[in-house]
Order: C-alpha cells, then structure tokens, then sequence
C-alpha cells in the first residue's frame, strides 16, 4: 500500500520538512543544541567551540554551518530549528534575526513584512 | 462528576513571556493582543475553574529527539519550568492534579490512544506562557494542570483526524471522573507561521480565519485538511493547529464567546478564542 506522502521530503518551496531522513542527519547537531539548555553547557561551548562540535561528533558540514552562525546551512545539515534556537540564543540572536538572515532582509524589512501580512 | 467548562486557544510563542517580564503589555505592539485576553481572565474568573488540561507542544525542553513521543500525558504533582537555554528567569513549579491524571491515562489508553505517561516532564514556553496569560498572578488564582503534549518536532506529527479524535477519547475520560469539579482545556499554539527556511516569515490569514471559523461550527471539516497541505497553506509551525483540534475534540458542542485575531506578535499570527460547552 502506498504511503501518505508525509513520510518523503515533499516540495514546499523555502521549506524543509524535519522528517525522519533529517533527524537522522542532523541527529549530532541538534543533540549538541538540546544540550543548550543548560547554562553549564553553555559556557563549556563558549570556552571552545571545537571542542565541544567534537564532543557532540558534529560532521564537517555541521561544523562549518556553526562556525559561520548560518541558519540555512544548519538546516541543510540536518538542524531542527527548535533546537537551533538555542544555539541562537547563545548569541542573542532571536527569531526577526533569524528570520532575516535566511531571507536575506534586514530586521526592519523582517518586521514589516510580518506586520504588513495583517494589512 | 466532572465537567468540562469550555476551551481556549492561545499563542503561546516566548516573545509573549519575554513581553510579559518586561511589563510590555500596553505598548503599542503587544497592546492588541494583550487586550484580547480580558475577556478571557474574565471568564475564567466567573467559572473558576478546578483544574486546566493544557495541550501544548514540547520544543526542545522535556523532550529530545532520542525519545520523540507523538502524544505525552503529565502525571506528576508538579512540573517545573526550565531555562530553554535562552538565559530568561525561570517560573516557579506548576501544580498538577496526578489522580485526574491518571484517570485521563487510563481512559485514553481504554480507548485505544496508547499514550506516554511522564511523572517527571519540564515544561517549556508551550504551557508556561499560556498559564501566565491566563492566570497573570499565577499563585493562588491559578488551578492545578495537567500538561499534554503533542509531537510537533518531528515528522511523521499526528494527523488532524487523529487529533480531534484524541480530543473526543479525552473529553471522555475527563467527564468519567467521579469527582465534582470543573475543567477547562487550552488549545495553545498556532496560527500560521514559520521560523525556518527562505520561507521563514509566511502568515496566511485567509486559511487561519478559515480555521478560526471552522473549529466551532465544523470540526469534522478540518480533518480533511492534509499535513502536507496544512504546512503548506499555515507553515512549518503552523502545525500547531493540530492541538487545537485536540482540544475541540474534548468540548463536544460550543459556542463561541470570543474571538481576537492579531498580526503579528514576533513571527507570528495570533488567535484567542473562548468556547464554552454547551452540553457537558
């Protein structure tokens, strides 16, 4: 019997479903992130980075995407956004900042594309 | 025996709870939405209700991807609230009810939702923010709860079907309870909106009013919507919609005491809604 469509990566332009085959890829990463919550991991993170993506066995990709605080290249190498908050939160960056750097807007322009949807 | 009052649908985003620390409630951006939980406060301050079922979606807190349970059920007497790795101030614990609890986890799993039990569960921004919105003092006004969370990190996420369904089982369970009390349940979450990908930023109006609309007077219509097609039309997180469809499900027949929509409040669009049940 054929399956619901949900379970392939279907085509939603600008959008990466997290399905199973991007949990799987990004399982490394996003574990890193959930680590996040605590203020201890935190800080081992900030003393060195490096060490801490090879703690988490984080792949090159992962690395690269980290070390450049690039939110779509952490998606394509797997990241869950929930989990990539943390991370965010780690340099103050929130959700208009993240939202503008992956549309390529300023945070004003950010902003008012989301208030001018209510016009 | 128990009863349930009504539902009421909530964002639950933490810009809210960031907003609310800062005391920002009448400032010119939150000031529409802030005012549309008057009607709520109000109404939860003439039924008091005993207890409140909170139906929310862990994001990254109690839950891992390790161990990814599509629905969870709070069983414990507390649940304590977490920094989320954003540095904010922690909430102190919330009380929950852990024998309505289990008399809902039995009920559910007799009625083939074979659901997972958590006697511990830290709770995130999902239930906290909803809480402090409706019960700003917390404290002495606010009733025990009982958090239920659905999976919505990770695909395969329940269906709509599935998801009013589990409502219905837990409407159920709720009004098998012997004792006397009175029940309110939150829909939180949604409407439209996404945080990732180039689409990150999409609000879609027309489908959340649509969904707004049909929540009360047909439920049943909305289970025709697809998860591919409810991504699509109210975004990655738009998915949320699925707890309000949970939470209906558990109402029976309503009708609709209030409605504020609002755009935006951080990516987000906002609905509020009370429903009160009318044959429970």
């Amino acid at each position: 019997m054929p399956q619901d469509p949900i379970d392939a990566h279907m085509d939603i332009p600008g959008t990466t479903l997290f399905d199973g085959k991007m949990a799987m890829k990004g399982y490394a990463l996003n574990k890193m992130c959930y680590a996040f919550n605590g203020a201890d991991a935190r800080a081992e993170y900030l003393q060195d980075p490096e060490a801490y993506f090879d703690k988490f066995g984080l792949n090159d990709e992962q690395k690269q995407a980290c070390r450049n605080k690039n939110v779509l290249e952490m998606i394509a190498a797997g990241g869950n956004v929930y989990y990539l908050a943390k991370f965010a939160g780690i340099y103050k960056l929130n959700m208009q900042d993240i939202g503008a750097q992956q549309t390529g807007m300023t945070v004003d322009e950010f902003k008012e594309k989301l208030r001018s949807a209510g016009d | 025996m128990a009863t349930i009052i009504g539902g009421i649908t909530t964002s639950h985003i933490p810009a809210i709870g960031n907003a609310i620390a800062r005391e920002q409630q009448n400032n010119p951006y939150w000031k529409d939405f802030f005012d549309g939980y008057r009607p709520v406060r109000d109404w939860l301050d003439k039924h008091k209700p005993d207890v409140a079922v909170v139906i929310y979606n862990d994001h990254g807190l109690g839950f891992f991807l390790d161990q990814m349970p599509t629905f969870a059920i709070g069983a414990a007497h507390e649940y304590r609230n977490e920094d989320e790795g954003w540095g904010i101030p922690t909430l102190p614990p919330f009380k929950g009810d852990a024998e309505l609890s289990w008399h809902i986890i039995e009920g559910m799993v007799r009625d083939e939702f074979d659901i997972t039990s958590c006697q511990e569960l830290a709770v995130d921004h999902g239930f906290t923010v909803p809480m402090q919105l409706l019960w700003p003092e917390l404290g002495l006004s606010m009733p025990p709860a009982i958090p239920i969370s659905a999976n919505t990190v990770q695909h395969p996420i329940p269906t709509m079907k599935r998801c009013l369904d589990f409502g219905k089982a837990l409407g159920r369970a709720i009004r098998s309870y012997p004792k006397d009390i009175k029940v309110v349940v939150l829909g939180t979450g949604g409407l439209s909106h996404q945080l990732d990908g180039e689409r990150a930023g999409h609000i879609n109006p027309e489908f959340d009013k649509m969904c707004m609309e049909k929540i009360i007077s047909d439920p049943e219509a909305l289970t025709k919507i697809s998860r591919h097609e409810l991504i699509r039309q109210a975004g990655s997180q738009g998915s949320e919609f699925i707890m309000w469809m949970m939470m209906r499900g558990a109402l029976g027949n309503v009708k609709a005491l209030h409605q504020n929509y609002h755009i935006p409040i951080s990516n987000t669009a906002a609905g509020t809604m009370i429903m009160e049940s009318i044959d429970s």
